[in-house]
């Protein structure tokens, strides 16, 4: 027999549906807005006659980006800074964490003491900035020249991910370790081949963690990249907002599109190719959020 | 520390004679020799180390020199020479920033003031958001729609802070001669929440909008993405335990209370103590990317003063002074809040 839903019950479910459809709609709106904002004409956009769907649709706007060899610069500069600093960083972690995770390691309290310190207390932006610039001239001095190179190696590292890796490698067996090195695996075999197929999950979530603070990176990126050529795609978009809202430079826009349309247009790009990856990492974004209760 | 005579001597049962008890030679050994056993199991494990060294060597530079740097805030501030060239200044930096009367400490006590209010007002709004939507997800029956909003309202998580930023500005941005004001400006005026004046002249230039701009794009952003953690305890509940709340008559409010909520309360009680633990480390990024000259009252905190003081300007010692102390008051509620997690739920955060 099936339960009578109860008024109660019924009662919550409306005001469930309801809050959520409208919640989920207010999350999307401001995209659906911004991808028919850059579509639009000039007079529509200006005007606020564009609500949801453009209005005297032309493609102006995203001609002029696309022609825009800066764009194509920062873009390319974006995904320089996104792989080399998830290769880099991601090396760098797995080492590490595979070497704390193994109880024979002395002064393991320490050195896991010296990672989580970091979480608790960071010097401050201009200590960090007085240690970059020293950092740059270090770099420049051994003939590292590009500013980029500064940017994937000295930021980007998180102890919070170090940690994720190493208790996904405390997890594996011990057994398939001592199996391996009967077998005669050496220490880095029994990495490669044992440690590292095992925590596969956790490699992914960690490596999607690394790749989307470097591909949101823009504080540092800003302070520290001297070369206009070679900043990334958020410096970018934000030097290009800070123009086009400069009320001098919008008084002598004489484009057939609006001036806004062109920052609209720029934000669509740079959440496109993410929109697309999205179907394929969701689980690991989702599945990073349950590592918050790590034990030490 | 000697061991007891017998732990030397072990009896052969074979030959039926004492011999000296090589595990506890080794023992001694250590004991008497630490740092050549530390030494010898180094050279043993040798590639342990040798990972271990890059990390190491990392957080070395980039994550504790900086904190060497930050004798300069008890040093006076020197363009050209290193920290520890400068000459020593004692605590004067932080007596001005402490100590009222001049305009720097005015400023420094509303960034602290606005430091706390921007986190304390993302406790109480943006907080509770995440767990009502979850509650909510969990009663969309069909996993097709509850899948579809979950990929809605996670969706602006993907953002950069910069695009975010970007589409908040452009969304409450100012009218002028030439263009209208942003669309939800223009909406907000419609409804008549907020005067036609007030909107024209650009909600983000208005100190009155900056804390609600601030909060609502914060769950805008990270309420769908943070409900996950919240969702995965609920759905985790048993459905036995529904059909036993309601064998004996529990309502749909009564269901909530005596089922849903003690279930979640751990995850709720550790969400919250690290949300409190860091009550001040608050983004400077998305500060920094929304506030201007015109709303410093209630937008200016502690970093971004710091970035205004000593990146802008040149007031190296006093800016590093001040997030010092900030950051140090941080750590300690930090640590605090981890603590008590430990003790409540034998869960520790790090």
């Amino acid at each position: 027999m099936k339960r009578k839903l109860e008024i109660s019950e019924l009662i919550f479910k409306v005001i469930s549906y309801t809050l959520l459809t409208v919640f989920a709609l207010g999350c999307l709106y401001p995209f659906v807005y911004a991808i028919s904002a850059s579509m639009s004409g000039r007079h529509a956009v200006e005007y606020g006659e564009v609500v949801l769907f453009p209005k005297d649709v032309q493609f102006n706007a995203f001609r002029q980006m696309f022609n825009d060899n800066m764009f194509w610069n920062a873009y390319s500069n974006t995904l320089f800074l996104t792989i080399y600093g998830t290769i880099w960083a991601l090396g760098v972690a797995i080492l590490g964490a595979y070497a704390l995770s193994k109880k024979r390691l002395l002064f393991r309290k320490f050195f896991n003491f010296y990672l989580v310190f970091t979480m608790w207390f960071a010097a401050g932006l201009v200590p960090q900035y007085l240690n970059y610039l020293a950092t740059k001239s270090v770099f420049n001095s051994i003939g590292i020249m590009d500013d980029k190179w500064l940017v994937v190696i000295a930021m980007g590292m998180a102890a919070m991910n170090i940690i994720l890796l190493r208790n996904a490698f405390e997890n594996v067996p011990s057994e398939i370790e001592e199996a391996a090195i009967v077998d005669g695996a050496t220490e880095f075999q029994v990495l490669s081949k044992v440690f590292i197929p095992m925590s596969k999950s956790t490699i992914a979530t960690v490596t999607l963690f690394f790749a989307i603070s470097r591909w949101n990176g823009y504080f540092w990126a800003r302070q520290m990249i001297s070369n206009q050529n070679e900043h990334p795609l958020q410096v970018f978009i934000r030097l290009r907002l800070e123009q086009y809202t400069d009320p001098e430079f919008m008084a002598g826009w004489n484009e057939v599109f609006a001036s806004d349309s062109v920052i609209y247009a720029l934000i669509v790009c740079s959440i496109v190719p993410i929109l697309i990856i999205y179907p394929f990492i969701q689980k690991y974004f989702a599945k990073g959020t349950n590592a918050g209760g790590v034990k030490e | 520390m000697k061991g007891k005579a017998a732990d030397y001597l072990v009896l052969d049962p074979s030959s039926g004679t004492y011999h000296e008890n090589p595990e506890q030679v080794v023992r001694d050994d250590v004991e008497k020799h630490y740092w050549l056993h530390v030494g010898r199991t180094i050279v043993k494990d040798w590639r342990l180390y040798v990972m271990l060294i890059p990390t190491l060597l990392v957080f070395l530079f980039w994550r504790y020199l900086p904190m060497y740097e930050l004798l300069g805030s008890f040093k006076v501030s020197d363009e050209i020479k290193p920290v520890s060239q400068q000459l020593f200044a004692g605590f004067s930096y932080f007596k001005t920033l402490l100590v009222g009367g001049s305009g720097l400490s005015t400023d420094f006590w509303r960034a602290m003031r606005n430091t706390f209010l921007l986190s304390f007002y993302g406790l109480c709004f943006g907080f509770p958001m995440p767990i009502i939507l979850a509650l909510f997800f969990n009663e969309v029956r069909s996993n097709i729609a509850r899948s579809v909003y979950q990929v809605l309202t996670y969706l602006p998580k993907f953002m950069s802070t910069v695009v975010m930023t970007s589409l908040v500005t452009m969304l409450v941005k100012q009218g002028s001669l030439t263009s209208g004001m942003g669309i939800l400006s223009q909406f907000l005026s419609n409804i008549g929440l907020i005067s036609k004046d007030v909107a024209q002249g650009g909600l983000l230039n208005n100190p009155n909008f900056f804390r609600g701009i601030y909060q609502i794009s914060g769950i805008w952003e990270s309420a769908g993405y943070d409900s996950i953690v919240f969702f995965a305890a609920i759905i985790a509940i048993s459905p036995t335990s529904y059909e036993a709340a309601q064998i004996d008559g529990a309502n749909k409010m009564a269901q909530m209370r005596y089922v849903v909520l003690p279930s979640i309360l751990s995850t709720i009680v550790i969400m919250l103590i690290t949300r409190i633990g860091s009550l001040l480390n608050i983004g400077y990024e998305k500060v920094l990317l929304l506030y201007n000259t015109n709303t410093y009252v209630t937008a200016d905190v502690v970093s971004t003063f710091a970035q205004r003081y000593g990146l802008q300007g040149a007031a190296k010692g006093i800016a590093s002074a001040a997030e010092m102390m900030n950051n140090v008051i941080g750590m300690l509620l930090v640590i605090g809040a981890n603590t008590i997690a430990r003790k409540a739920t034998d869960v520790s955060l790090y």
